[in-house]
C-alpha cells in the first residue's frame, strides 16, 4: 500500500512538469502584446513596453523563460504579475474561496445526482424517469450564463430570498445557489451514470442472491447494490472537482466570487504565463491527488481490488 | 425550503446590523437632505474594478485605478461636472502673458496624508519622475509640451522590436520645470499652448509626497498611495475592496461628510447592479446594458436612478492608411448611411444621443464642432459612393468583443449595406488587447469602433488627439496640413476664444474629409441605494464624494 | 483486477460475467426471424432489436429532423437568418407574430429563420466534437487498456496532462492562440477549431472510460477463450472487445452531445467561440442573454430545440446501447 503510494506520487511529477510546459508554450502562443490594451484608447509609450519586457523577461525565447519560472516556483516563488502584484499571494487568497465554491457544488452534484440516478435506476422507464432525465438534461444544455443570470435574478432581486452576490467572507451557505449552477452542467452526467450502474448491478447475481435469501429491500439495495454501484460515480466525482474548479470562471464572475477565474481569465487575455500557469499548477495538483484518492478509496468500496 | 429560508433570515440580520452601525443620532430625518449626524459618522459602498496596477497616478490610464485616485487626490485645478470651464483647487493662480511660460501658485496648508505639506516641490518631482525614460512610466507622454522633455526621454534607437536597448536619458529633470519659492513653481513649454493649464486637473499631474521618492520600491508605495484629496487610503485587499476614509485635514472647499467609503471591487456590472438593487451597494456608475434593454432599470430603480451626461462619444473610424478608405467620398457615404437615430433608440433604447458634433454635447469651446455628416441621409449617401466610384468587396467593421459592442455594430453595418447596396458585416476581435495591438500596429483593414472619453473639458481635446498628424490617438493617420498649421496657430493664441476659432475652422476641413464617424454620444445611467441622498457625479460620471450624504 | 489505475469513470462488468456474456455471436436461437443458415452478428441482433422500440424510432425520426433542417434550412422558412424582417430595426425586439413565429431579435432579424438556420452550426459542432472526443478517447483506451505495461503508462499519463488543463481555461487559450484574428470570415475554420479544442481536452474521459472497461474485460472468459482459439489481436479488440466495452462510453457521448451545445454557447459568450454571422443556437442564447427580462422568447425558443435535439440523441443513444450490450438482453 505505502510503495503504491510512493509510485503514484512518483508519477505526479512528469504529468506536472509536462501540464505546465504546455500551458507555458500555449499562454505564450497567445497572440496579443500583453501591454497593448494596457493604456486605453491609445497606444502606450514604446519605453513604457520597453521597460516592462525588460523586467518580466519577455524578451527571451519560451523555453528559457519556462525554465527561469520554474526554477523560481521550486523554490515557492510564484513571480509577479505585471500589475506588481505577488502571484503566490492572489492564489492564496483566491484558492480557498474557488475550492469551497467547487465543493459545494460537488456536494450538490452528488446528493441531486445520486438520488436521481438510484429513484431512476430502480424504477426505469417511469414518469419519473423520463421527468429526471429531461430535468438534468435541461439544466446542462442551459449554459451556466443564463441558468447563473436567471437565478441570481429570480431568487436573489424579484424574491429576495437570496443575497444576491456572495460577500468578501464567503460563507458556504451563500454559495449553495452558486454552488447549484456550477453543478448543473455535470448533474445529469451523475443521474445517468448511477442510473446505468444500478440498472445493470441490480441484475447481477449478488443482488438475485440477496434477494432469494430473504433479505429486506432496504437492506438490498441500501448494501448491496448501493455499494457496488457507487465505484463508477466515486471516480467520476473525484475526478470533477477539478473540473468544476477551473470552469468556475463565469459563476464566480456572476455572483462575484474572488476566485482563481478572474485571475486566470485576465492573465490568460494578458498573456501572464507565470500567472497562468501558477493556477494551472494547483488545480492539476487538486486533480492528481483526487485521482489517487479515488483510486485509494476503491480498495475500502471494493473487497476485489487490493494494492500491493 | 430550509435551505433558503436560513440565507433570508441572514440577509435580514445582516441588513438589522447595517441601519444599527450607521445609526448614530436619531431616525427622524424625512426631509430631502441627509441626516447630519449619521453622515459624519456614515459609510457608504460603491461600485469599482480591481486597479490594474498599483495606485500611481504616473502609471494608471484605466478606470478602475483611475477613479481611486481621483478620489485621492486633488489636483491643480477641479472640472465642474457636467462640462464648463475649470475652477482653481490646489493652485491659487496659474498665470501666463505669451501661454509659453505659466507661473503657478499653489495655495498653502494644503496638507498630504500623512501631514507633511504640498509644495512646488511635489509637483516638479512628481512631474520630472513620470516624464523620465528610465521610469517606464504609462502616463509620460503627458508632459511632451514641455521644454526639455526630449532630454529625459530617450527614444529607442531601433524600435522596441530591435535588439539595442533604449539609452539612458540625457537629463534626470526637464529644464522647463522650476522651483521658484516653496509656494511657486514656473512651466515652460516648448512652444507656445493655451490649452496647457486646462490639462492641469488630469491624475498625471498630481502631485506626489517626500514619502514616494524616498521609497525604493514604487509598486509597494502604490499599494499604500498617500495622496492629497478628500479622503484617504486604509486598505486594498485585491479584487475584493478597497478601503477610504475621510482626511480631516482636508482644507479645500470639496470635503466630504461622509466618513468611511469601501470601493467594492466587482468583476461583473450585474453582480454590482444586483447588490445595487438590494440597497448592499450605494452607488452604481453605469448600471448592466442587460436592465437597459426595454428601459427596466428606470422601472427597478425609480427614484433611485440618475441620468448623468458624461463626455464620451463612439465612433467609427477609418484606418486612413489602406488604400480602400483614402477616397473621402467613400467616408462621407458611410456617415451618411448609419442610421443613428434608430441605433440610439432601437439599440440604446435612447441611453444615448445620436451625434450632432465632432465634440461631445456641452465640451467647452467646441461650439463651431458641428458635425454635417452626422445625419442619416440615404440619398446622399448614395450620391457620395457614386462620386467615390463604389466600393469593391466586403466592408469589414471591427470592434473588440469582451464589451457590449456587438448590437450597435452590427446595427450600423446593416444600415451601411442596406442604404449603399454593399457588402458590409461586423466582426469582433477577442480581447481589446488584440484589438487595440491590430490598431497601434497599423493592421486594421477596416472601419473599426472607436470610444473617446475626454481627458480634460475643452474642444481642443477632441481635435488635437485624434485628427492632428502624429496626435496620440490619431490611430487611423489621418494626415492634413492644413488641419494640423490652424491647430498649431489656434494652440499658440493666449486668447481663448481666437484659439476656439481656430479649432473650429480646423473642425470644418476634418468635417468634410470624415476620418471617422461620430456614432453616438454618451449618457451614464447610475443608480443609487435608498440610504444616500444628494449624490451628484464629477464631469466624468464617477460619484462626488463631497456630496453623499445618508438618510 | 491488480492494477488501480482500471477504476475508472464507468461500471466495469463484475468479474462473475451472467452466463450469456460468453456467447461471443448470440445466436438469438428461438426468434422466429432468424435465419438459421447465416447466424446474425451483434450488430444485426441489435438492429433487430431496436426496429421493435418506439423510443428508438421517435428519437431517430427527430435526428433526422434535425438533419434535414441542418442541410437545408431554406425548406423549413423562408426567412433569412441575418437579415431583418422590417427596414432596418423598425422590427426590433418584437414578440412572436404571425410572420415571425418566434419574434424578432434587436436586430430586428426572425427568430425563427435564425433558430432554422442554427440547427446546422450547432449540430455539426457537437456531432463531429463528440465523433473526434470518442473515437480519439476510445482508440487510445483501447490501446492503454489492452497493451498494458509502458504504453499504458505513457498514454495514461499523457491523459493526465490534458485531463488536467481545466476545460474553460484551456478552450480559451487554444482558440486565443490559433485564432488570432477573432471570429474572421472563414466559418468553416472557427468550426473547426472550436471541435478540436473540444476534442483535445475531453479525450481523456473518453479514454479512460474506455480504458478501465477494457481491463476488466481482456481476462474475461469470452475473451480468454477467443484466444485460445487463435483469434488474432485485432478479432479480438474489434469483435469481441470493443462491442462489451462500449455502452459505457456511449453512456458519456450521448450526454457529451448536449454539453458540447451549452459548452459551444459559453465559448461564444467568452467572445472566442462561433460569431455572427455563423448561426448557432449558442450564438443565440449568448446573444439573448441581456434581453433575458424583455426579450424571453430570443432565449426559449433556441434553447427548446437545443433541449429537444439532445433529448433525441441521448435517448437514441440509450435505446443502442441496449440493444447493443449483450447483458440486458
Amino acid at each position: 500500500m505505502g510503495r503504491y503510494v510512493l509510485r503514484r506520487l512518483l508519477q505526479l511529477i512528469p504529468v506536472f512538469f509536462g501540464t505546465t510546459l504546455l500551458i507555458y508554450a500555449l499562454v505564450w502562443a497567445v497572440p496579443g502584446d500583453p501591454f497593448a490594451g494596457k493604456c486605453g484608447e491609445r497606444a502606450c509609450p514604446p519605453d513604457y513596453i520597453q521597460f516592462m519586457t525588460e523586467k518580466y523577461h519577455l524578451d527571451d525565447p519560451w523555453p528559457l523563460q519556462y525554465l527561469y519560472y520554474m526554477g523560481h516556483l521550486l523554490t515557492g516563488d510564484f513571480g509577479q504579475t505585471f500589475g506588481g502584484r505577488d502571484i503566490g499571494e492572489i492564489i492564496a487568497q483566491a484558492y480557498p474561496n474557488t475550492l469551497k465554491l467547487a465543493l459545494v457544488g460537488l456536494a450538490i452534484e452528488a446528493v441531486i445526482g445520486l438520488t436521481a440516478g438510484i429513484l431512476t435506476g430502480l424504477r426505469r422507464n417511469g414518469f419519473l424517469d423520463n421527468l429526471v432525465l429531461v430535468s438534468t438534461l435541461f439544466l446542462l444544455a442551459i449554459p451556466t450564463f443564463v441558468s447563473g443570470f436567471l437565478l441570481q435574478f429570480i431568487l436573489g432581486t424579484q424574491f429576495k430570498i437570496i443575497n444576491p452576490t456572495v460577500s468578501s467572507e464567503v460563507p458556504f451557505h451563500e454559495l449553495i445557489v452558486p454552488g447549484f449552477v456550477l453543478a448543473s452542467i455535470s448533474m445529469a452526467y451523475v443521474a445517468r451514470l448511477t442510473r446505468t450502474s444500478i440498472a445493470e448491478n441490480s441484475r447481477s447475481d449478488y443482488v438475485r442472491t440477496a434477494v432469494a435469501k430473504g433479505l429486506p429491500q432496504r437492506r438490498v439495495v441500501g448494501v448491496h447494490l448501493f455499494r457496488n454501484s457507487l465505484i463508477p460515480v466515486l471516480t467520476f466525482l473525484g475526478t470533477d472537482l477539478g473540473s468544476l474548479m477551473g470552469g468556475a470562471i463565469i459563476t464566480e464572475g456572476i455572483f462575484n466570487i474572488n476566485g482563481i477565474g478572474r485571475e486566470a481569465y485576465r492573465a490568460i487575455t494578458t498573456k501572464e504565463s507565470a500567472t497562468v500557469v501558477g493556477i494551472v499548477v494547483v488545480l492539476v495538483l487538486v486533480y492528481l491527488l483526487m485521482n489517487l484518492l479515488v483510486d485509494l478509496l476503491y480498495a475500502a468500496l471494493d473487497p476485489r481490488i487490493r494494492y500491493e | 425550503m430550509r435551505v433558503s429560508k436560513r440565507a433570508s433570515a441572514v440577509a435580514a440580520i445582516a441588513a438589522v446590523a447595517l441601519v444599527a452601525a450607521g445609526c448614530g443620532g436619531g431616525d427622524d430625518s424625512e426631509e430631502n437632505s441627509g441626516n447630519a449626524d449619521k453622515t459624519a459618522n456614515g459609510a457608504i459602498t460603491i461600485d469599482g474594478t480591481q486597479p490594474a496596477n498599483p495606485l500611481l497616478p504616473s502609471n494608471t490610464s484605466e478606470t478602475g485605478g483611475g477613479d481611486v485616485l481621483d478620489w485621492l487626490w486633488t489636483g491643480l485645478i477641479n472640472y465642474p461636472p457636467g462640462g464648463g470651464d475649470p475652477v482653481n483647487a490646489v493652485a491659487e493662480s496659474i498665470d501666463s502673458t505669451d501661454a509659453q511660460t505659466y507661473t503657478i501658485k499653489i495655495k498653502k496648508g494644503i496638507k498630504f496624508h500623512d501631514g507633511t505639506e504640498v509644495q512646488a516641490k511635489n509637483f516638479v518631482d512628481a512631474w520630472n519622475f513620470t516624464a523620465n525614460s528610465a521610469n517606464g512610466q504609462q502616463q509620460a507622454s503627458f508632459f511632451s509640451d514641455i521644454e526639455g522633455y526630449a532630454d529625459v526621454h530617450a527614444e529607442d534607437p531601433d524600435g522596441e522590436e530591435g535588439p539595442q536597448k533604449a539609452p539612458a536619458p540625457k537629463a534626470q529633470t526637464m529644464s522647463g520645470l522650476a522651483v521658484v519659492d516653496p509656494y511657486t513653481f514656473t512651466v515652460k513649454l516648448a512652444a507656445a499652448n493655451s490649452i496647457f493649464p486646462v490639462k492641469l486637473g488630469y491624475s498625471a499631474y498630481y502631485p506626489m509626497p517626500d514619502s514616494f521618492f524616498a521609497a525604493s520600491n514604487k509598486d509597494e508605495w502604490g499599494k499604500k498611495p498617500i495622496g492629497n484629496g478628500a479622503v484617504k487610503f486604509v486598505s486594498w485587499t485585491d479584487n475584493v475592496e478597497i478601503k477610504l476614509t475621510r482626511f480631516d485635514d482636508y482644507t479645500l472647499d470639496d470635503k466630504v461628510k461622509i466618513k468611511d467609503v469601501t470601493v467594492k471591487l466587482y468583476q461583473e456590472d450585474t453582480a454590482a447592479y444586483a447588490d445595487l438593487l438590494a440597497n448592499n451597494l450605494d452607488f452604481q456608475q453605469q448600471v448592466p446594458s442587460s436592465s437597459l434593454a426595454g428601459e427596466k432599470w428606470k422601472a427597478d430603480l425609480g427614484n433611485r436612478a440618475m441620468t448623468v451626461d458624461i463626455p464620451v462619444q463612439q465612433l467609427i473610424a477609418f484606418p486612413i492608411y489602406d488604400k480602400r478608405y483614402q477616397n473621402k467620398d467613400l467616408r462621407r457615404a458611410v456617415s451618411l448611411a448609419i442610421n443613428r437615430e434608430e441605433i440610439a433608440s432601437k439599440i440604446f433604447f435612447n441611453t444615448r444621443k445620436p451625434s450632432t458634433s465632432w465634440a461631445a454635447p456641452g465640451t467647452p469651446g467646441a461650439t463651431g464642432f458641428d458635425c454635417t455628416t452626422c445625419k442619416y441621409d440615404p440619398e446622399g449617401a448614395k450620391a457620395a459612393l457614386q462620386a467615390a466610384g463604389g466600393f469593391q468587396g466586403e466592408m469589414v467593421l471591427y470592434y473588440n468583443a469582451d464589451a457590449s459592442h456587438k448590437d450597435w455594430m452590427e446595427a450600423a453595418a446593416a444600415s451601411i449595406a442596406s442604404t449603399l447596396g454593399i457588402q458590409v458585416r461586423a466582426e469582433g476581435m477577442p480581447t481589446f488587447a488584440v484589438f487595440r495591438q491590430n490598431i497601434d500596429g497599423q493592421k486594421m483593414t477596416g472601419p473599426y469602433r472607436a470610444g473617446w472619453q475626454a481627458d480634460y473639458p475643452n474642444g481642443e481635446n477632441w481635435l488635437g488627439p485624434l485628427y492632428v498628424t502624429g496626435g496620440g490617438s490619431n490611430d487611423g493617420k489621418y494626415s492634413n496640413p492644413q488641419v494640423d498649421a490652424l491647430y498649431q496657430e489656434g494652440s499658440r493664441l493666449a486668447d481663448e476664444k481666437a484659439a476656439e476659432a481656430k479649432f473650429a475652422e480646423a473642425i470644418k476641413i476634418v468635417d468634410a474629409e470624415v476620418p471617422s464617424i461620430p456614432v453616438v454620444s454618451v449618457t451614464q445611467q447610475s443608480g443609487v441605494s435608498n440610504r444616500v441622498t444628494g449624490v451628484k457625479t464629477n464631469w466624468v460620471g464617477s460619484i462626488d464624494l463631497s456630496t453623499v450624504e445618508l438618510v | 483486477m491488480s492494477d488501480p489505475t482500471s477504476g475508472s469513470l464507468v461500471t466495469t462488468p463484475p468479474p462473475e460475467q451472467p452466463g450469456v456474456v460468453g456467447d461471443t455471436a448470440p445466436v438469438g436461437a428461438g426468434l422466429p426471424e432468424t435465419k438459421r443458415d447465416q447466424p446474425r452478428g451483434l450488430l444485426g441482433d441489435a438492429w433487430y432489436d431496436l426496429r421493435r422500440k418506439p423510443l428508438f424510432w421517435i428519437s431517430a425520426g427527430l435526428i433526422a429532423l434535425f438533419v434535414v433542417m441542418a442541410a437545408f434550412p431554406f425548406f423549413f422558412t423562408s426567412g433569412s437568418p441575418n437579415d431583418p424582417v422590417g427596414t432596418g430595426l423598425s422590427r426590433s425586439l418584437e414578440g412572436p407574430s404571425g410572420d415571425a413565429w418566434f419574434g424578432t431579435d434587436i436586430l430586428g432579424r426572425d427568430i425563427f429563420a435564425r433558430t432554422i438556420y442554427g440547427a446546422r452550426a450547432s449540430i455539426i459542432v457537437a456531432v463531429a466534437a463528440t465523433l473526434g472526443t470518442v473515437l480519439l478517447g476510445a482508440s487510445v483506451g483501447v490501446l492503454a487498456g489492452f497493451r498494458g505495461g509502458w504504453v499504458d503508462a505513457l498514454l495514461s499519463r499523457i491523459a493526465d496532462v490534458f485531463f488536467g488543463i481545466p476545460f474553460v481555461l484551456g478552450a480559451i487559450v487554444i482558440l486565443f492562440t490559433f485564432n488570432p484574428e477573432g471570429a474572421g470570415s472563414n466559418e468553416w475554420k472557427i468550426m473547426g477549431l472550436v471541435i478540436l479544442a473540444l476534442c483535445l481536452l475531453s479525450w481523456p474521459v473518453a479514454m479512460r472510460i474506455m480504458r478501465s472497461s477494457i481491463l476488466a474485460a481482456k481476462n474475461a472468459d469470452y475473451v480468454v477463450a477467443a484466444r485460445a482459439l487463435g483469434a488474432s489481436n485485432s478479432r479480438i479488440i474489434f469483435k469481441h472487445l470493443i462491442p462489451n466495452c462500449l455502452a459505457p462510453v456511449l453512456v458519456y457521448a450521448t450526454i457529451l452531445i448536449g454539453a458540447y451545445i451549452g459548452a459551444e454557447a459559453t465559448l461564444s459568450f467568452l467572445g472566442v467561440g462561433l460569431q455572427s454571422p455563423v448561426v448557432s443556437w449558442g450564438v443565440m442564447i449568448s446573444d439573448s442573454q441581456q434581453y433575458i427580462r424583455v426579450a424571453p422568447y430570443w432565449l426559449l425558443f433556441p434553447s427548446a430545440f437545443l433541449v429537444t435535439a439532445v433529448l433525441s440523441f441521448v435517448m437514441l443513444g440509450e435505446a443502442v446501447r441496449e440493444a447493443l450490450d449483450p447483458k440486458l438482453r
